[in-house]
């Protein structure tokens, strides 16, 4: 498997590490109720087809990258870094 | 027997060879199989389940009979295919899975119950009794089965894996490959052509064509050549392309070594992983056996490995040769045969319209229907309509038709099309994305059909480099139709073959149905039908016929079972290559790591890290004395510890401070610059992730300490929450544990040995302080924190003069009466002062449960801040962190549960456990922390600390986790 790095190119995915679903970069308000938080934390979709998840550059550029895949055909079909989103503020 | 003349074999240069102690003669070039073929030697091994005596059946490495042990010096290799393994001066092999020897095996035995061994038959034996399965049955079918042995010994050779990457990966130099590696080469795309055999040229080698009125072996010189010659083309003979897997990587195993006699730092095997942008499949095809009463006996070969061994070997296996087929291809093996002087005593044809030009008796609409010979072939029985009359024929060459080599199609869930034309499944189209597939892999047979059909796959993959193929001429070769008649099975009496590895035979097959496992996949499972040796290379088609009569499905409506990696077997030893003893994973030394071996100490793991357990001093029995007194140096004048694992992580920005704010769960904008705090990080679900210390340096400049165990998954961390959360914050950080070398310094002369060395004495150094200091114009940083409850101090310098350092603090400290401590002394004294690591903040405690609740801030947001608050987190369930005494002086162990004394001592009512224990020699007791169930309001209390896997039973009082000088006043001294 390859994942291509915004910053380094396409590398092996052993230079990677795998993290989960993109659920984890929208962090609810303190505030936001039980369900909510449940939710970030718990609760998964598991799609039988495109889905977006965070994977760390961990042995090159140490960025967290946005993955779109494709879990039936293993398509890589995007890939960016989570820092250049419009990200949530604390 | 060897044909003079024949063969591509270089007979300047003989090679001695051993096989089951008999010396051999060979030359350069043969294979194991094709020298013990010119030596007449035919029985090669005994099958699997029947242990019948079994010869070559092909010439290729999907041979399932001739499989033997290859004995090096230090290895022992079982199950090496003969038709593989080249000849190398001193080769010694042995064939395998008889007792006491080959021509005499024993377990024969098998063959004459035979009619009791039929597929099902463990299934239904060994049911009952129940008991007998363990002590009888098991011990027995263990000792029958298994092909080969093992030598016992660790595998001493020496194993290689590398990468590779390429524009186009060429998988197979046949015509079809040859083709499409030059037409790629031309156009300037970096090709890796592969190939299994040691000699590049595939069926060319072995057949007699022409290719441009000249012999087909001088064009493939040719290409080979002008491709060797190219700084674009690496040519990988020896290598088998095992597997396809995700985004154009494939696995391929190269055999480096293994044709040479064994050299040191010759690696045996590498292990590929090549990375292409495209691929063509050019795997050829593999010829399939018939499935005709007793076929299985030594001498009968397939029709194409006896014209491989005649014309690539110069060996044939046998004076008088039969030939049995249904196509036409086949035949030219007789005519090859005839034209090399060899006798062929009878052509046999199934189809009643097939030609009879040869110069030799030709039987067209007849069949096989039995053999003789107990170890050797020396006849077959020939039915033609009613008439049945025999042959003497010392080998028969049969030919069923042929099978796409089309494996890798299917390693990513690809399923074959069936085509009727072939008799044979094709690959689908797509089946590996970014791979094609050519020539006779993808059902065209013909020379000048594979070698345009790699052509134009490798014009077609160019597209995606965007280079254009040269023009090139195409090479004019044969164009002969494929014409045969199917015929999977012969009516007969005795049994007939399917899968010569596992002793399969069409009967087997039949029951499978009979008994209603008549799915594709349940056949196989229920008579081993293509597994081991085999996997389904020469028997799968021939077996799903016969299952489709079975059971009145066509063929296609059958389907047939998948192929998975790898194509040939790899050796785990080749994909764990450097991976065996020390080199399972890397080693971080510290920089005082030769100071410490050099005092004896035992060096323990602390993750990658090696770390000192303990400095021995002569007249110490036991790593205990040891410890107790590095405990007592502490404790009373000044020990040295090597502390450079913990993580370091460097943070500089304006927005530094409010970063540490957000991840740790204190609040660190209001620390001073020159100070230090002790910090608690959770994670976003409410448990602790790690703790440590964190120094202001300046404004906008932090230094935190982590755990030496969550180094790496801290700095994780803080890249997710900065990346994700405040990606626009001015925030820099970057780890510098290995910059720095630092050494805890502690106890009540630590100030003294300090100042014995620092250029200007410290004198007002508060604790959770910290400041430049220099020893010997070196810059370096102290800092005045204590893991061990003592004054303590750590020093750090860069990393290059850590080892001298490190020496200078022991030699003043053993003047003063102190000395250093390795990991048992540290971890005692945190015991004693009820410091937690990872063995407590093991990722299923909150900060309530060790006590810290208080250190979460309520006036701002953090990591895991909500979470931690969730019902259930907090409260007198929960088991907290506690301090325990044992009553008598018994050692305890970490691991054990605690229990309310009186209670019955099971699962249910366990009330905790315990997390880190020791002797104290502080306090003369054996003391523990754990984690006990509403603990903090237990102090006083006692209860049973119970181990069931170590028989202990002690009685304990629960107490403050804080052992040793609770008011901390020696801490701030």
């Amino acid at each position: 498997m390859r994942l291509t790095c915004p910053l380094c190119g396409p590398r092996d995915r052993r230079e990677y590490y795998y993290y989960g679903s993109d659920d984890y970069l929208n962090r609810p308000a303190p505030d936001a109720g039980a369900d909510a938080w449940e939710d970030h934390l718990h609760l998964r979709t598991n799609p039988a087809g495109v889905t977006r998840d965070l994977w760390y550059h961990e042995q090159g550029c140490a960025q967290w990258l946005l993955v779109t895949r494709n879990t039936i055909t293993h398509e890589i079909l995007s890939s960016q870094l989570v820092a250049d989103r419009q990200g949530a503020k604390p | 027997m060897r044909i003079d003349g024949k063969g591509r074999v270089d007979r300047t240069r003989p090679l001695r060879f051993r096989f089951d102690g008999v010396d051999y003669a060979g030359y350069k070039g043969d294979t194991l199989a094709s020298a013990l073929m010119a030596n007449d030697v035919k029985l090669l091994g005994r099958s699997f389940k029947y242990h019948r005596p079994r010869g070559v059946l092909t010439a290729g490495s999907e041979e399932p009979n001739a499989l033997v042990e290859i004995i090096g010096a230090s290895n022992q290799t079982p199950n090496v295919r003969a038709t593989v393994q080249e000849v190398f001066e001193g080769l010694t092999a042995q064939s395998q899975n008889r007792w006491p020897s080959l021509k005499h095996d024993l377990m024969a035995v098998n063959d004459l119950a035979s009619p009791f061994l039929s597929a099902g038959f463990y299934y239904k034996t060994f049911m009952w009794p129940r008991a007998f399965w363990e002590r009888l049955y098991e011990p027995i079918i263990r000792r029958a089965a298994g092909l080969g042995a093992l030598s016992g010994k660790h595998d001493e050779g020496v194993y290689e894996k590398a990468f590779a990457f390429c524009d186009l990966l060429v998988i197979g130099a046949g015509p079809a490959g040859l083709m499409a590696a030059l037409t790629a080469a031309r156009a300037g795309a970096d090709v890796i052509l592969a190939d299994e055999s040691h000699e590049m040229g595939g069926r060319l080698l072995s057949d007699t064509g022409l290719i441009n009125d000249a012999p087909a072996t001088d064009w493939v010189a040719g290409v080979l050549a002008e491709l060797a010659a190219l700084p674009n083309v690496r040519l990988m003979p020896r290598t088998s392309v095992t597997g396809a897997y995700d985004h154009g990587i494939y696995g391929a195993l190269e055999r480096v070594g293994l044709h040479k006699s064994a050299r040191p730092n010759l690696p045996r095997e590498c292990f590929w992983r090549i990375t292409a942008g495209r691929a063509i499949l050019c795997a050829g095809a593999l010829e399939r056996p018939i499935a005709f009463p007793m076929n299985d006996r030594p001498g009968i070969l397939l029709a194409s490995a006896v014209q491989t061994y005649l014309n690539r070997y110069g060996a044939v296996p046998g004076k008088r040769i039969t030939l049995f087929a249904n196509n036409d291809a086949a035949r030219q093996t007789a005519r090859d045969l005839m034209a090399a002087g060899v006798t062929v005593a009878a052509i046999i044809d199934s189809r009643p319209d097939a030609s009879t030009v040869e110069d030799c008796p030709v039987h067209v609409g007849a069949e096989v229907v039995d053999t003789s010979g107990r170890h050797a072939l020396t006849g077959i029985t020939l039915r033609k309509g009613t008439a049945e009359f025999r042959i003497e024929t010392d080998c028969l060459a049969m030919s069923g038709g042929w099978n796409p080599t089309l494996h890798l199609t299917c390693h990513m869930n690809g399923r074959p099309r069936w085509s009727d034309d072939l008799a044979a499944f094709v690959p689908s189209d797509g089946a590996i994305p970014g791979m094609i597939v050519a020539g006779a892999a993808n059902g065209t047979f013909s020379t000048h059909g594979a070698l345009a059909a790699g052509h134009q796959a490798a014009v077609e993959a160019l597209k995606a480099f965007d280079k254009t193929a040269p023009d090139m001429a195409m090479p004019v070769a044969e164009d002969a139709p494929y014409r045969l008649a199917p015929l999977w099975a012969v009516q007969g009496k005795g049994r007939a073959w399917l899968d010569f590895g596992n002793d399969v035979t069409t009967k087997d097959v039949q029951l499978s149905a009979q008994e209603n496992f008549r799915s594709v996949e349940h056949m196989k499972r229920y008579t081993t039908q293509g597994m081991a040796p085999d996997q389904g290379k020469n028997s799968n088609v021939n077996a799903l016929a016969i299952l489709a009569d079975a059971t009145g499905r066509a063929i296609p409506e059958t389907g047939t079972t998948t192929f998975r990696p790898p194509y040939t077997p790899v050796s785990i030893a080749a994909l764990g290559a450097g991976g065996r003893g020390m080199g399972f994973a890397p080693q971080r030394f510290l920089t005082s790591d030769q100071a410490s071996r050099d005092r004896l100490a035992p060096m323990i793991e602390a993750g990658l890290w090696y770390r000192p357990s303990y400095f021995p001093k002569p007249g110490e029995a036991t790593w205990r004395e040891a410890c107790d007194r590095e405990v007592a140096i502490v404790r009373d004048s000044v020990g040295v510890a090597d502390v450079s694992t913990l993580g370091k992580i460097d943070i500089q920005g304006r927005d530094a401070a409010r970063f540490l704010d957000f991840v740790y769960t204190n609040t660190f904008s209001t620390l001073a610059v020159g100070r230090v705090r002790y910090g608690l990080m959770l994670r976003e679900d409410g448990m602790v992730l790690d703790d440590g210390t964190t120094a202001r340096l300046g404004e906008n400049h932090y230094l935190m300490t982590t755990t030496t165990a969550a180094a790496g998954l801290v700095m994780r961390h803080l890249d997710f929450v900065h990346q994700a959360f405040c990606a626009e914050w001015d925030l820099r950080f970057i780890s510098v544990t290995e910059s720095w070398a630092q050494f805890a310094v502690a106890g009540p002369k630590a100030r003294a040995l300090l100042n014995s060395l620092l250029d200007a004495p410290i004198a007002d150094f508060p604790f959770m302080s910290v400041g430049p200091v220099r020893i010997g114009g070196v810059d370096a940083r102290l800092f005045r924190i204590s893991f061990s409850g003592e004054e303590g101090y750590e020093i750090a310098v860069p990393t290059r003069y850590g080892e001298a350092l490190f020496r200078d603090l022991l030699a003043r400290a053993e003047t003063m009466g102190g000395g250093p401590y390795g990991m048992e002394a540290l971890n005692v004294l945190r015991i004693e002062k009820g410091f937690i690591t990872h063995a407590e903040i093991h990722g299923r405690v909150t900060a309530f449960d060790i006590g810290m609740e208080k250190m979460v801030s309520p006036r701002k947001d953090c990591i895991g801040k909500t979470s931690a608050m969730r019902p259930g987190l907090v409260g007198p369930d929960r088991e907290q962190l506690v301090g325990l005494r044992a009553l008598t002086d018994t050692a305890i162990v970490s691991g054990a549960h605690l229990f309310t004394p009186g209670d019955v001592v099971d699962r249910d009512h366990s009330h905790g456990y315990v997390t880190s224990v020791c002797w104290s020699p502080t306090l003369s007791a054996w003391i523990g922390i754990g984690f006990l169930k509403d603990g903090r309001a237990r102090h006083g209390q006692r209860v049973r600390l119970v181990d069931h896997l170590r028989g202990l039973d002690v009685l304990c009082e629960v107490c403050h986790p804080v052992f040793h000088d609770p008011e901390g006043e020696k801490l701030r001294a």
